[in-house]
């Protein structure tokens, strides 16, 4: 099997859930809506896609939206341990709401905490959703949009006293 | 001033801080009998009794762990990591410290024992190195006072050796154990007080 | 299972007198200061002896990398990514570069291919080798912590030699590597792997078939094969219970998928099992060096970058090259551009899978950098396979994960 072999075959097993299935670098991207994401998760479960490798979100600030999506993979199908499916789902940057994919790959309990801390995407649901890494006055400030500007320069304006 | 013990090593003068076993162990005798003052003593045995608390704040952890495998061997010099900073006075800042570590830092600072004794290791300590326009990082100076800074990203374990031994020759020069020992601070140092409390995100 | 309310009611009223009583938990805290390369903290509830909860709370070395690649121009996040996991550097940048590789349409020269393969494979050993010595700290078996050590520095020697530094190698660019090998490299090379040989039967002899040892990790931690997947944990410690996973085997990056190996599998699935796995992790480490090592003397002649990049080199550039075997970067490709588009790689570190989402706008910086780390992944074993066990327990199954706080926070 190869990767568009597989895309087509998600193609044919999704039908009418997914909005779009392509192959990109490396993966098969599979785009969603929201009400679908789960149903689509589900499928791709059965398939035996039973990992989720990373759950990443990008920031679109011009087009208004955040694109959450889960790389899911397989550790037990050797065959399909080959290749990547990225489960892409769109949400609007003012209201990111969206349920959690916990109970279907409980692999995802931290990366989703994770999101949530760096781009407030808040995932309905999730069992534990508190900041992961960040302290929670940070975790505030949902550092990783993009309208969060790291300064250019040093953040040490000073001197350390004595240089001796 | 010489920073040898006094008349008893005036020809080493400023050469001599470990090594021949004997010839350190007359010394001491001669000073404890009583021909030089107690204060001297005092630097003199806490040169040879520098124990790092084990706080691995970053990377440089990596070659912090190096410098007491065989090949480095720190532990001639008389400081062996420990675990608790209940017994400790010494503490290697290696590489950066985030916004959560500064409070684990702080902590763990107040908690050794005097007097205490700073080197920061590595390009993130002194600068911010790769990191320098993080967000979640803090200048390791502005917590608690450094006595010897390291360059290198990260420092090779020689790098460190050699910072220990320049500390240990600083206590000796500038007397800082027994400054502390008469005074009840370290007049060398200021004790920064951080701007902002780096506990405060803390929620038990 | 609770009682509720009501029925509290109904016995009262029968004039029984009624308390709640809650299970008292005695809660401590773990790190972040403790021995042991841990800057992590667990809240961990304990009844009596055994732990009822662990909640890992990481993030202490969380120096933003993410965000902070979005501001560097693409050459210039290899030294930062670099940074997550320096003992493990060459394995941890090499599916960045292989991302990057995907985006621009480039193919490695077979010579940079195995002179990657070769420095990845010594960075593992040495990644082992400290996680052993680590591990050996953790339960206080100092000679593991000075033989990993010791024989570590050979490793670190051989990387210095051929890279120039100790650890932060920042080897590979697009396309090729940097350095070429110097002459008498094999030699050197021959001569690790043989010393290297003969030490795995002591380390056998005095760690993994001590009975001391054994009985201090045999049967703790236990990740069944299901669970394991469905943690989606990686590395010895996915191999440790019996899934043959590998990304060299999955999807041979680079040159693995000509070179001769085994990925070793146990099935116990238990604290020993995954230092077994990475025992034997090193014997065939040790293989593909050997094997690479060969090649290379065999084409000396090939160049480290492509030709067709070759040829564009100024003069100088050239020079250079013939001379040391250094490749001297351009200006142009610091501020490069790359085609827009989004590109998945993965690669096997030394604690497992390491992922990376790259997107491109066309700019001469990503436009989104993504990584997840093994330990990062790894992680949620603190969470779900604590619970159960006994306290002195908890730093058996830390060790055994070979977790690296610096790696997981990123
Ligand atoms: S100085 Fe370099 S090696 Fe040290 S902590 Fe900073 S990035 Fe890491």
């Amino acid at each position: 099997m190869s990767l568009p072999e597989l895309g087509e075959e998600i193609r044919v097993r999704l039908g009418v859930l997914a909005r779009e299935v392509k192959v990109a670098k490396g993966f098969v991207e599979v785009v969603t809506g929201r009400e679908t994401l789960r149903e689509v998760a589900k499928t791709l479960k059965e398939m035996g896609f039973d990992h989720v490798k990373s759950v990443t979100a990008v920031d679109y600030p011009k087009e208004g939206k955040i694109r959450v999506t889960y790389h899911a993979s397989s550790f037990l199908n050797e065959e399909l341990s080959r290749f990547m499916v990225g489960l892409s789902v769109d949400l609007p940057r003012d209201k990111p709401v969206v349920e959690t994919l916990y109970p279907i790959w409980n692999s995802v309990e931290f990366m989703e905490r994770e999101v949530y801390e760096f781009f407030g995407v808040i995932f309905e649901g999730h069992p534990d959703l508190r900041p992961l890494l960040l302290a929670p006055d940070l975790a505030e400030k949902k550092v990783m949009r993009k309208d969060f500007v790291v300064r250019e320069e040093s953040i040490y304006e000073g001197v350390p006293h004595e240089y001796k | 001033m010489g920073v040898g013990v006094g008349g008893a090593c005036a020809k080493g003068e400023g050469k001599v801080y470990a090594g021949n076993l004997n010839v350190a162990a007359k010394r001491a005798r001669d000073i404890i009998l009583g021909k030089l003052k107690l204060g001297e003593v005092v630097d003199w045995a806490t040169t040879f009794s520098l124990w790092p608390v084990h706080l691995v704040t970053s990377c440089c952890g990596a070659e912090f762990a190096a410098t007491w495998s065989p090949r480095f061997d720190a532990e001639q010099y008389g400081a062996l990591p420990w675990i608790s900073p209940r017994q400790t006075n010494f503490i290697i800042i290696e590489g950066t410290v985030t916004r959560k570590m500064a409070c684990a830092l702080r902590i763990t600072y107040e908690q050794m024992a005097h007097p205490k004794f700073v080197i920061a290791m590595g390009a993130c300590a002194l600068d911010g190195g790769l990191f320098y326009n993080s967000y979640n990082v803090v200048k390791p100076w502005e917590i608690v006072p450094v006595d010897v800074y390291i360059a290198g990203c990260p420092p090779p374990p020689e790098a460190l050796a050699r910072a220990i031994l320049d500390l240990r020759k600083k206590i000796r020069e500038k007397k800082m154990a027994s400054n502390w020992l008469r005074e009840g601070w370290r007049g060398d140092v200021e004790y920064p007080m951080p701007k902002e409390d780096p506990c405060k995100w803390w929620q038990p | 299972m609770s009682i509720s309310e009501g029925t509290l009611g109904e016995l009262r009223s029968k004039g029984v007198e009624v308390r709640r009583i809650d299970k008292e938990y005695y809660e401590i805290f773990i790190g972040p200061q403790h021995p042991g390369s841990g800057h992590m903290r667990f809240r961990v509830k304990l009844d009596g002896d055994i732990i009822v909860d662990a909640d890992p709370d990481i993030g202490y070395v969380h120096r933003t990398m993410e965000k902070l690649s979005e501001g560097r121009e693409w050459l210039k996040i290899t030294p930062l990514v670099e940074r997550m996991t320096i003992i493990d550097a060459c394995n941890i940048t090499l599916p960045y570069i292989n991302a990057l590789e995907k985006l621009m349409d480039k193919r490695p020269s077979t010579r940079a291919s195995y002179l990657r393969v070769l420095l990845c494979e010594m960075n593992r050993i040495a990644s082992h080798l400290y996680g052993f010595g680590i591990f050996g700290v953790f339960i206080g078996h100092s000679t593991a912590y000075m033989w990993g050590f010791g024989d570590r520095e050979v490793f670190v020697e051989l990387s210095e030699i051929l890279t120039g530094t100790r650890l932060t190698y920042t080897y590979h660019i697009p396309g090729g590597v940097r350095r070429d090998m110097p002459q008498d490299f094999p030699q050197m090379v021959r001569r690790a792997v043989r010393y290297m040989r003969s030490r795995m039967p002591e380390y056998e002899k005095i760690f993994l078939n001590n009975p001391v040892i054994v009985t201090r990790l045999k049967d703790v931690g236990v990740i069944t094969k299901n669970r394991a997947a469905e943690l989606g944990v990686v590395g010895p410690t996915l191999r440790g219970s019996g899934i043959r996973y590998d990304v060299r085997l999955a999807e041979p990056y680079e040159v693995y998928g000509e070179i001769d190996f085994e990925v070793p599998v146990f099935e116990d699935g238990d604290a020993l099992a995954r230092t077994w796995v990475r025992v034997e992790e090193i014997k065939q480490s040790l293989n593909i060096m050997e094997q690479a090592i060969d090649w290379l003397e065999r084409h000396r002649d090939e160049p480290v970058i492509p030709k067709e990049d070759y040829d564009k080199l100024p003069k100088l550039h050239k020079e250079v090259y013939e001379k040391s075997g250094r490749v001297k970067l351009l200006p142009a490709q610091i501020s490069m551009k790359v085609p827009p588009g989004k590109a998945v790689a993965r690669g096997e570190a030394g604690r497992g899978e390491i992922f990376y989402y790259v997107e491109s706008d066309g700019g001469t910086m990503p436009y989104r950098l993504r990584v997840v780390t093994p330990s990062a992944r790894n992680a949620i074993v603190f969470k779900r396979i604590l619970p159960g066990h006994r306290l002195m327990d908890l730093p058996t199954v830390y060790g055994s994960i070979d977790y690296f706080a610096p790696e997981a926070d990123r």
